[in-house]
């Protein structure tokens, strides 16, 4: 049985080297390179006509638009409009990285925890300093919830700073492991189709067609999911209600 | 026992938590459908909700198939 885990290995197009670090560009860069191409070509050349009635593209580009701004100032408030563009830039990035891995012989960019784990940092200390900026100081009384009897208070707030420090991580590792457990499946049962054969290979076939659409489903799932939690911890820096 | 025997037994073991996933997931979805049915006019204002809610069940069980992926290539 072929091995399921080597679609998501790194190969390396051109090699550079930088001061001794390891730049080279590499299938997931091309897949990066890809992802951005195709967003700007959506939303610079999809706006070119700037019709009042939309043209196919153009509708596109405004419903993505009107998707994350609707997302943005439910979640955050009229005072996170500031913030659009990253939130904007995130969940296009992501759902076209995603997207991207479901065409055949491509690679998951996001599927690397790494690249998960790069853009759940930026999120968490953008969104720690964001609050630091606003609050000053006044921002650690995020960790103390009103109304909890004294006693209490001191375990509380060690327990509201250790979740507050797993954020990164369980939004990292949320879409890493969806990604990379969606295409890890999906290869199975594609082995599970070639090994059983003509006779056999009808049963597992059908499941795949099934599985490819939730896998397309869970793509733009996991980018909602992951621009709409990073709505929610800016929300929780700007207006720090618990 | 051989380790590789351990490793294999103990990503076995871990996967065990994706039953977690799927209560914590049939739960929401149950709960959104007996609300849907009693007040169909408020459910597309909640689907938003629902969504977010699916991810956040099926992310702690995929931490759990994390780990066993961990133990059966780390390790």
């Amino acid at each position: 049985m072929p091995n399921p885990m080597h679609q998501f290995e790194i190969k390396r197009f051109i090699e550079l080297d930088l001061f001794g670090l390891d730049v080279s560009f590499t299938n997931a860069s091309l897949f990066m390179v890809i992802a951005i191409t195709l967003i700007s070509f959506l939303t610079i050349w999809g706006m070119r006509g700037r019709a009042l009635v939309p043209t196919r593209m153009q509708s596109i580009a405004e419903i993505s638009y009107e998707f994350v701004a609707n997302m943005v100032r439910d979640n955050v408030g009229s005072d996170g409009q500031k913030y659009f563009p990253f939130v904007f830039t995130l969940f296009m990035f992501v759902l076209f990285c995603n997207m991207l891995g479901m065409m055949p012989y491509s690679f998951t960019v996001t599927s690397h925890i790494i690249v998960t784990f790069a853009l759940a940092a930026i999120v968490f200390i953008g969104v720690t300093v964001i609050g630091f900026i606003k609050h000053g100081f006044g921002f650690l009384k995020f960790f103390v919830p009103s109304g909890v009897p004294t006693a209490l208070l001191p375990l509380l707030v060690v327990i509201e700073i250790i979740s507050y420090l797993t954020r990164p991580v369980s939004l990292s590792v949320r879409l890493f492991a969806n990604m990379m457990a969606g295409h890890t499946m999906l290869k199975v049962f594609g082995a599970f189709v070639v090994g059983l054969g003509y006779l056999g290979g009808w049963a597992p076939l059908a499941f795949m067609v099934a599985f490819t659409g939730l896998e397309i489903l869970v793509a733009f799932l996991q980018a909602y999911v992951f621009a709409i939690l990073t709505c929610i911890y800016l929300n929780d820096a700007l207006h720090m209600h618990h | 026992m051989d380790p590789a025997a351990a490793k294999l037994i103990g990503a076995g073991l871990a996967s065990i938590a994706l039953v977690g996933a799927g209560i914590g997931i049939g739960t929401i979805f149950g709960n959104y459908l007996s609300g849907a049915l009693r007040n169909p006019s408020a459910a597309p204002g909640q689907f938003a909700n629902l969504l977010l809610g699916f991810a956040l069940a099926e992310a702690t069980g995929l931490f759990g198939l994390v780990v066993a992926l961990i133990i059966l290539f780390v390790f």
